[in-house]
Parts: structure tokens; C-alpha cells; sequence
């Protein structure tokens, strides 16, 4: 078994490595020095600090998470858990009726249309809002929605617009998923006097628990590495930690706290990797139940 | 039965009713809202867009960053990606880990790393040729650490389009075919392996692409004034006409995916069997 390997590798002049070398020298340059700057500066005392400039200190990363900094981060964490939950409560029902339609033509229109919004983020998404559920938004004017307490500038408002794209998102990842139930099952349970309900919660949902929390987590990821929507539609009203990182890289900082930056950065990191520790071994998991 | 099936149905018709109004109704909204005006329907948003000042410079701007971007990622990725095919499991394992580990930095930590590294021109490297490096990817003209930023953005998303496109052809055989018969290796590449890779290679740049012209968290804060910056600084004073960009970047990522799915399914007719 191992002569025939190696043989080929000895063909292919110095093995398929080589190819990959432009790749990972450029990863290990454009993504490495980044994230070495982001640990390094976040346990580092600014140089713009008086004394010790440059010295060993855990001083950002403790204020990181106190005052301001910890309420936006709270604020952050809450608002991706929120809208990733309440995507996944909405996405899953409405990619059932897309899976199970008995027409092609809606299956495809509505796949197509989550592939299209799944990716409208951003400042667009937030002008469309605006234009809408505004102040002066259609939408707002129409059912005089200011008089009932309505404010798009809120953590609600906010939520409402994250959901414009998560949901699209959580459509297009669990379609595989539900496609991947066997109709037998289905009937199985049916001739063993299972309803829906019973089917559900014994079957289907045990079975897709796996690609739904993997879903939720690449939701969760979205919502809380996104920026522009916020930053564009509601400003500094709701709290964010992406929009404290802009706004202390952008200059307004006290003295010596120029590595806040960093470290809020790296506060951010901990948390999309601890998110993302739950979310790879399930991908894997899932796949091997829908296969 | 019967019964069942026919509350199915109307469940099944309230859903895609319910979430069809939530998703059309703002796409609407928009529309009137950048075209209506005191004196009725008017279409000033749209048509005085090209004359905007600065219209052109940002947008020129960002077809460049996003061409860039392609071309940059494209010539990373395919020649290692594969390799990876013909190497071993544990090479693309390597791989797989360094094209998702992007996915875990937020573009706005991301940023703040760069600014953090582009700082130490000025504190360290002085008098070093690194600086002069530092200061060049920085050009406002053309500031090549976006299409860095870029390229790690779009690492997973071009990455998982690519390799499920590999997955489906059977690279080793193509290529052993192709240098059995007197074919270079870069032959064998480019004559034998990319046409079959077309629909994945297309599919990688139109994401690329799309992630380029919408990129606005690291182009901001690093202070440079592609299209979606320019858009925003326009969205403060003229609401109409930002609504009028939305509305036209909705309708530009809806042709691209319908580009991808029209190339994709050429492919189709003629299924690889692995």
C-alpha cells in the first residue's frame, strides 16, 4: 500500500504540498499576524500609555469586560441568542412547507429567494428597514405604527431586521436536513397510530436536532458578527459590542487605552469560538445521520 | 384522511403566506419609498444617482477591489485545493481548518488586527523596507490590505463552493488520464480539470464578488470609500437615494444568483460518476 504512495509523490515534484504553499503563506501572513497582533496588543499596556509603555498587563482585558464594554458584549450575546432562536423557530416550520410542497415551482422560487436574502445584509438591509418600519417608513405611516409604541431604533427593531436575513439562512441550511427524512418513517409512525404531533417529537425532531443546532449557531455566528446593519439603522441606541470596537479603533479614546480595541476583539473571538466549538463536531454528526 | 391532508394544505398555505408578505412587504416599501415624492411618482433617486459626486470613484473602486479579490483568491485557493485532492486526507484536513478558521474572527476583530499589524509600521519597522511595504498596501488609490481582508472573508464561503465541486469530480483519474496521454502537470490542470470545475468556479467568485460589493465593516473603519461607504454617507443626507441603492444592490445580487443557477444547471445534462 505505502510504495504506490509514495511513488506518486515523488512524481509530483515535491508533492501536492507545493501547491498549497502560496495559499498558507499567505494565511499565515494576512490571518496570522492579525490574530498575533490581536493577543499580543490585548495583553499589551499602549504605547501611547506614559510609562511602561508596551509592558505585559491584563488591565484591557478586565476593563473589556466591565462598564460599557460588558453591557455591550452582554447586549451582543443577547440579541444573537435571541434572533438565532426565534430564526430557527421560524425558518424550520416555513423550509417544511417549501420540503413538502406539492409544487416544484414554490420549492424552487422560495430556495432561490433565501439564497438572495440569506445574503442581503448589511447597509442595504438596514435602508430598506428604515424605508419601511422607519420613522418616516411606509409601513409606519400607513397603520401609524409611531402612535402604538413602534420604534425601529430599539433592540426589537433590530431583531425584526436581523431576521429579514437569518431566516432565509436557516431555511436554506435545514432544507438538507428535512429532505433527508424518509417518507417510510413517516408512515411508520402513521401505522403505528403515531400523530403529527407524536411523530415529531419522537422522530423527525430527534433526528434533526443535530443540523437545528448547527443552524442556530451559524445564525447566532451571523447575528453577532454583524456591523453594518447596526451601525447604519440604529446608531449608538442599542448597544453593541462590534460598534464599541469601530468606535474605539476610530479614534475617540482615552489615553493609553488603545488596545481596548484588541482586546474587546478578543472578547469577541472567545465567544464565536466557544460558538463554533459547538457547532463543527455537530455538522459532522448530522451528516452522518442524513447521509 | 382526507381531513388531514387538507389541514396540511391550509397549514402548509398559511406559512408561505405569512413569511411571502414579511419578505415582500419591506422589498415594496422600498420601492415606493424611493420613488415617492410631493409631486407624485418620480424617479429622481434612481436617475440622479449617476451624477452623484463620488458615484463613480467608489464604484470603480469596488470593481477593482472585487476583481482583485477574485482573481487573488482563485489563483490561493484552486491549486491547493487540487492538490489536496490528489494528496492525502491530511492535507485537506489542513486545509479544511485554515479556509473555516476566518468564520471565527468577526470582520470587526479582523480589522482590528490589521490596524493592529499596519501600527507597527510606524512604531517598529521604520527603517526597514517592511515599512515601505506597510505604507504601500495602504495607497489610497488602491488599498491592497482590503483585498486581504477580503480574501479572508470570503476564504470559507469560496472554499466550500469550490470543494463541493471537486467532491463531485473524480480529480486523481482525470489528471493521472490526462499526464498518461503526455499532458504537463499545468496541462493537465488547466485543459483537463478546470472546465469540469466551471459551475464551481463560478459559483466561488459570484459569492466573492457579492461579499465585495456589499463589504462596508473593514473598508470604514480603515477609512477608505468604496460603494457601500459612499452609500452610507449619502443614506445621511439623502434617504431616497440610499433606499435607491438598496433596492438596485437587491435586484444585482438577484442576477447574480440567477447567472449561478444558469451556469450550474448546464452542467447538469452531463452528471460526473465518481
Amino acid at each position: 500500500m505505502l510504495a504506490p504512495a509514495a511513488a506518486r509523490h515523488r512524481r509530483a515534484l515535491g508533492g501536492p504540498w507545493a501547491a498549497a504553499v502560496p495559499l498558507l503563506a499567505f494565511f499565515a501572513i494576512g490571518f496570522g499576524l492579525p490574530a498575533l497582533a490581536i493577543v499580543t496588543g490585548a495583553f499589551t499596556l499602549s504605547s501611547d500609555a506614559e510609562s511602561g509603555a508596551g509592558s505585559f498587563t491584563t488591565a484591557n482585558l478586565t476593563d473589556s469586560v466591565q462598564g460599557a464594554y460588558w453591557t455591550a458584549l452582554l447586549s451582543s450575546v443577547k440579541l444573537s441568542a435571541l434572533t438565532a432562536l426565534v430564526g430557527t423557530a421560524i425558518g424550520l416550520p416555513l423550509a417544511q412547507a417549501v420540503v413538502t410542497s406539492r409544487f416544484r415551482l414554490v420549492r424552487e422560487a422560495v430556495l432561490t429567494a433565501s439564497g438572495v436574502l440569506a445574503n442581503f445584509g448589511g447597509l442595504p438591509l438596514a435602508f430598506a428597514f428604515v424605508a419601511t418600519l422607519g420613522n418616516a417608513g411606509e409601513v409606519t405611516k400607513l397603520f401609524h405604527l409611531t402612535d402604538h409604541g413602534w420604534s425601529l431604533y430599539s433592540f426589537t427593531g433590530l431583531a425584526v431586521a436581523y431576521l429579514y436575513f437569518l431566516v432565509p439562512l436557516m431555511v436554506l441550511t435545514i432544507t438538507p436536513a428535512l429532505d433527508g427524512l424518509r417518507r417510510q418513517w413517516r408512515e411508520a409512525a402513521a401505522n403505528n397510530r403515531a400523530t403529527t404531533v407524536q411523530y415529531w417529537r419522537h422522530v423527525a425532531l430527534p433526528i434533526l436536532l443535530p443540523s437545528l443546532l448547527g443552524g442556530f449557531v451559524l445564525l447566532f455566528g451571523s447575528a453577532f458578527a454583524a456591523y453594518a446593519t447596526a451601525s447604519a439603522m440604529v446608531g449608538a441606541t442599542v448597544p453593541l459590542i462590534s460598534r464599541q470596537i469601530a468606535d474605539a479603533l476610530s479614534g475617540n479614546v482615552l489615553v493609553g487605552q488603545g488596545n481596548l480595541a484588541l482586546a474587546l476583539s478578543l472578547d469577541m473571538i472567545v465567544v464565536a469560538v466557544l460558538v463554533m466549538a459547538v457547532y463543527l463536531p455537530l455538522q459532522r454528526r448530522s451528516a452522518r445521520w442524513l447521509s | 384522511m382526507a381531513q388531514l391532508i387538507n389541514r396540511l394544505r391550509l397549514w402548509r398555505g398559511a406559512v408561505l403566506f405569512v413569511a411571502g408578505l414579511y419578505f415582500l412587504v419591506p422589498m415594496a416599501a422600498s420601492v415606493w419609498f424611493s420613488i415617492d415624492s410631493p409631486g407624485g411618482i418620480d424617479f429622481a433617486a434612481y436617475t440622479g444617482l449617476l451624477g452623484a459626486p463620488g458615484f463613480t470613484d467608489a464604484l470603480v473602486l469596488t470593481l477593482e477591489l472585487a476583481a482583485v479579490t477574485v482573481v487573488v483568491l482563485l489563483a490561493l485557493l484552486v491549486p491547493a485545493l487540487i492538490a489536496a485532492r490528489l494528496g492525502t486526507a491530511r492535507m485537506r484536513a489542513v486545509l479544511e481548518v485554515v479556509c473555516t478558521l476566518p468564520l471565527v474572527v468577526p470582520p470587526v476583530a479582523l480589522t482590528a488586527g490589521l490596524i493592529g499589524v499596519l501600527r507597527w509600521g510606524p512604531d517598529h519597522l521604520m527603517d526597514t523596507p517592511f515599512f515601505q511595504t506597510i505604507v504601500f498596501i495602504q495607497r489610497p488609490e488602491f488599498p491592497l490590505v482590503l483585498v486581504i481582508a477580503y480574501v479572508l472573508m470570503s476564504l470559507p464561503l469560496a472554499y466550500r463552493a469550490l470543494d463541493s465541486g471537486l467532491r463531485a469530480i473524480d480529480v486523481r483519474t482525470l489528471v493521472e488520464a490526462a499526464r498518461n496521454c503526455g499532458a504537463s502537470w499545468p496541462r493537465a490542470v488547466v485543459t483537463v480539470v478546470l472546465p469540469n470545475l466551471r459551475s464551481a468556479l463560478l459559483n466561488a467568485s459570484f459569492l466573492t464578488l457579492a461579499l465585495v460589493l456589499g463589504e462596508f465593516t473593514a473598508a470604514s473603519i480603515l477609512g477608505y470609500q468604496p460603494f457601500a461607504v459612499w452609500v452610507y454617507s449619502v443614506g445621511n443626507s439623502q434617504g431616497q437615494m440610499s433606499v435607491a441603492v438598496s433596492v438596485l444592490s437587491l435586484l444585482i445580487t438577484w442576477v447574480l444568483l440567477l447567472l449561478l443557477a444558469a451556469a450550474g444547471r448546464e452542467r447538469r445534462p452531463a452528471p460526473a460518476t465518481s
